[in-house]
């Protein structure tokens, strides 16, 4: 279906707080590009609207997607202002609240402007159509002999109207077929592939951003919830007594567990008048548990039986050619065991939702990167339908996948009902490192074969980690395609290669965190491959290059967005062309390299380390991203820079243990991030190209922590196999 | 009651005197630029200006800053105006969450220093976490806002 209607004059206009009298177009979501990502559900008739345009030729454009330093408020409207050939000046962007009718918000996977770039474009195409149409129509002349330029109609003769001026003709015209609908050509591009600044970088310098910490509303109470330290772990009984003392406490309640992925873990609740007060009830509380199962979990002890699990035979994902005869007639046999830990995610704007719920109706305003799977879960939870729910995004003080988790919008909801007033639920930063949906932990084992000539022969791949599907399938005990793709789709020319997957029972909530499976994939993938050049006595660079091999599609039978090993090789290249790699560095520094796909992205990255008196320096990082047609310039060299910190984090600190069943890290002082004295000068360089648009948000950050641990083998020849790198001493 | 003096104007507030600042500035007066982010004193997302001293406000109690003058991120110097707008300039927020308290530290910093070299920004920022990783972006405003007030 390629219905386009002009919904102008529609009923519902007013519902989504976009005042009548402008033009409005909408579409429908079939128009999507990726039509298979979307929820069967979302794949209906109703309309998706984008841009409003006032008689005042101001420009209402709606952003879908959470903002949360990934820019999506910037790019996506300029797609849409580019193609209308709108001024940017007169450009307002609104933030649409949790509806189908938006098609896939969820704000994760990288994939904004994968999916959105092409309906965005038609969006504005649209409009600018119209536009046209209604000057033609005003001057009686023929459309061919009109066009648009930066917010005017012009006319062959010279003569011009503004889009403010055309909105009665143009709402009152029949919406064009898509078919019908041209494009810029994207020489003509005026805010497509340059630099935009922020369109709320001003709010974001004077303190008046609005977060979902910042959002007020009246008689609003704050609620910190004290949860059971052992994940599913459930309330014996509780004192409240203590806790009611406090001044400015209100109400003590007990929260239930809701039983879904992203339902609210269970716990007690103190409402106050102030957050300060909340979160010292909380203190105040004093709560007998019972832990449940996950109280066997130690981290250590696990990290032990999944490595025994990886060194003996796993379940086969993979198996070309014959790996047994590889290994019987190499000439080397290289292998090695490498060590991740669970990770969690430390937005620095902790999850917080406030909740209004009146009868059976409730409006959230949250920080979150998933408004309809906040609706959904709101709505199950009341009972009640959707119309009833309407789910408000304010800005994201940082996501990195942990806000698209909404537990805390359903604990928010649960004590709203409970008091009868709106109700904001602050996650202190202690409750979002110890209660969070973590990054898997992870054994992985690789063994290779080299010949006589250093070529590898064989490669086996076998790894072992909570898969995310047991968040969603409790009981899962074996990795998902989605968490073996990386894996299975080596990008290596090698005849022989065997993948193999462990068991790995999960005992805390697994989640997505940014990068999610690449992190531990492309750390082992890209420091093996790098052990293996050295083995072989080659050159890291030359060795990668030979080992990707010839220009070919890695994997033919993937629908769409194939791995090019011709565009990987390039990020490679340009990364190593602008580290100028084979120079001459200063005494006590090294270069190191890693290369990877993900999120259908190419990046490289060298990085120069020294070390002095046993301490690590990371000075350069030097980055190359393939991610097809650049949108926003700025963006994705933002992104880039910000991988590389993000990277270097967990290869430094990142670390996340369990004792007992209960998380040992709370807060900035035993889960460290890299502060301004560690920084390195990150150079970034995007490749030009005209595929289509990929991810940037998160394929910067697997090949940081490798390029490190590559580079420090070259300086002090030691392999750490293990991170983070503080267990070694080193930071 | 406890007197605030914040941006130059008065508050007076009816709050526990162990209230931290932070919350105080929030929750009562309502400004809301000051963020939360550990509410230990360990990532400078909750940075003010006390007597012009850069603190973490989140482990300050409200009555330490009774009688002194508290600048926040809605508040105007004349180091802080032009921080901001090298921040705007070099586009150096990323989720933004973190810069209040990175501009009140650049703050403190340049109103002690006129000419800060890369060590005495990394000494001056060191407190300030941002999980975007803008570090680098920080850095070169600063820089950039000296330069623009050399010119002048």
């Amino acid at each position: 279906m390629k219905t386009i209607k002009n919904i102008s004059r529609r009923s519902f206009v007013k519902s989504i707080g976009l005042a009548s009298g402008g033009l409005i177009i909408a579409c429908n979501t079939s128009i999507f590009s990726d039509k298979d990502k979307i929820p069967k559900d979302l794949i209906d008739f109703n309309p998706n609207l984008f841009v409003q345009l006032n008689s005042d030729g101001s420009l209402i454009l709606i952003a879908s997607r959470s903002e949360m330093g990934n820019g999506v408020r910037t790019s996506l409207p300029s797609i849409i202002a580019d193609e209308m050939d709108a001024d940017w000046e007169k450009v307002t962007v609104k933030q649409a609240t949790g509806d189908k009718k938006y098609g896939d918000q969820n704000t994760d996977g990288s994939r904004s402007i994968r999916y959105l770039f092409e309906p965005m474009r038609k969006m504005g195409a649209i409009a600018r159509t119209m536009l046209i149409s209604a000057a033609a129509q005003k001057w009686d002349v023929s459309t061919s002999e009109c066009s648009a330029e930066n917010h005017f109609i012009v006319h062959s003769s010279g003569k011009k109207i503004g889009f403010g001026d055309l909105v009665e003709i143009a709402k009152t015209l029949k919406t064009p077929e898509e078919d019908t609908l041209t494009y810029k050509s994207p020489k003509d591009y005026k805010y497509i592939g340059k630099d935009l600044s922020s369109v709320d970088v001003k709010d974001y310098v004077t303190g008046s951003a609005i977060y979902g910490l910042d959002k007020r509303l009246p008689n609003m109470k704050f609620m910190a919830v004290q949860r059971c330290p052992v994940t599913f772990g459930t309330i014996k009984s509780f004192d409240k007594t203590d806790a009611l003392k406090i001044p400015g406490v209100e109400a003590v309640i007990e929260l239930p567990r809701i039983e879904r992925p992203f339902g609210a873990l269970g716990g007690v609740g103190v409402i106050a008048s102030n957050t300060w007060a909340a979160f010292k009830g909380k203190e105040a509380l004093k709560i007998e548990w019972d832990f449940g199962e996950n109280e066997v979990y130690n981290s250590k002890k696990f990290m032990n039986q999944i490595t025994k699990n990886v060194h003996k035979n796993g379940k086969v994902l993979k198996d070309k050619g014959n790996i047994s005869k590889a290994f019987k007639k190499a000439s080397k046999i290289i292998e090695s065991t490498f060590q991740l830990p669970h990770l969690i995610h430390a937005p620095m704007e902790v999850p917080v939702a406030i909740a209004w719920v009146q009868g059976d109706s409730c409006e959230v305003w949250a920080s979150t990167q998933t408004p309809q799977a906040s609706r959904k879960e709101v709505i199950d939870y009341l009972k009640t339908s959707e119309e009833k729910v309407t789910i408000n995004v304010t800005l994201l003080g940082g996501g990195f996948g942990r806000k698209s988790k909404p537990d805390y919008v359903v604990e928010a909801t649960i004590a709203s009902k409970e008091i009868n007033a709106p109700v904001q639920v602050v996650w202190t930063r202690e409750d979002e490192i110890k209660h969070g949906y973590y990054h898997t932990v992870s054994a992985q084992y690789l063994k290779a074969s080299l010949n006589n000539e250093g070529n590898v022969t064989g490669w086996l791949h076998r790894f072992a980690l909570p898969s995310i599907s047991s968040t969603f399938a409790p009981g899962v005990e074996y990795a998902s395609g989605g968490e073996s793709g990386s894996a299975t789709n080596l990008p290596f020319n090698i005849k022989n290669v065997k993948v193999e997957i462990g068991k790995a029972k999960a005992h805390v909530r697994i989640g997505w965190l940014r990068s999610v499976i690449n992190i531990p994939h492309g750390f082992s993938i890209n420091v093996f491959a790098d052990e293996l050049a050295y083995a072989a006595g080659k050159d890291p660079l030359d060795f990668r290059l030979n080992l990707i091999g010839e220009d070919r599609i890695v994997n033919p039978k993937a629908k769409n967005l194939k791995l090019n090993s011709a565009r990987l090789k390039n990020v490679l290249k340009v990364a190593a062309k602008n580290a100028k790699w084979g120079k001459e560095l200063p005494e006590g520094h090294a270069y190191g390299l890693a290369v990877h796909y993900s999120f259908f992205s190419y990046v490289a990255s060298v990085v120069e380390v020294s070390m002095k008196n046993n301490k690590l320096r990371v000075h350069n990082v030097y980055t190359a991203i393939d991610c097809g047609v650049v949108v926003n310039r700025n963006t994705i060299k933002a992104q880039m820079e910000g991988a590389a910190i993000f990277g270097m984090s967990l290869a430094y600190y990142g670390k996340i243990t369990v004792k007992d069943g209960a998380i040992e890290q709370s807060n900035f002082h035993d889960y460290k991030m890299i502060r301004m004295n560690e920084t390195p000068t990150v150079h970034v360089e995007i490749v030009e190209s005209t595929e289509k648009s990929t991810g940037v948000g998160e394929p910067g950050v697997p090949v940081i922590a490798p390029a490190i641990v590559n580079a420090i083998y070259k300086l002090t020849g030691k392999r750490y196999y293990n991170l983070p790198l503080s267990d070694h001493g080193i930071v | 009651m406890i007197t605030l003096h914040i941006n130059g104007e008065k508050h007076e507030i009816n709050v526990s005197s162990e209230m931290p600042l932070l919350w105080a500035i929030r929750d009562i007066i309502g400004l809301t630029g000051t963020k939360y982010g550990c509410g230990k004193g360990l990532c400078g997302s909750c940075k003010v200006l006390l007597d012009n001293s850069p603190v973490q406000s989140c482990i300050i109690p409200v009555s330490a800053a009774e009688g002194k003058e508290i600048l926040t991120i809605e508040g105007k110097s004349k180091n802080l105006q032009l921080l901001q707008q090298s921040w705007i300039d070099l586009n150096v927020p990323q989720c933004g969450f973190c810069q209040p308290g990175q501009l009140i530290a650049a703050t403190a910093l340049l109103d002690k220093n006129d000419n800060p070299n890369d060590t005495e920004i990394d000494e001056a920022m060191i407190g300030n976490i941002c999980r975007c990783g803008t570090y680098q972006r920080i850095k070169k405003a600063i820089h950039k806002t000296v330069e623009l007030k050399k010119q002048n």
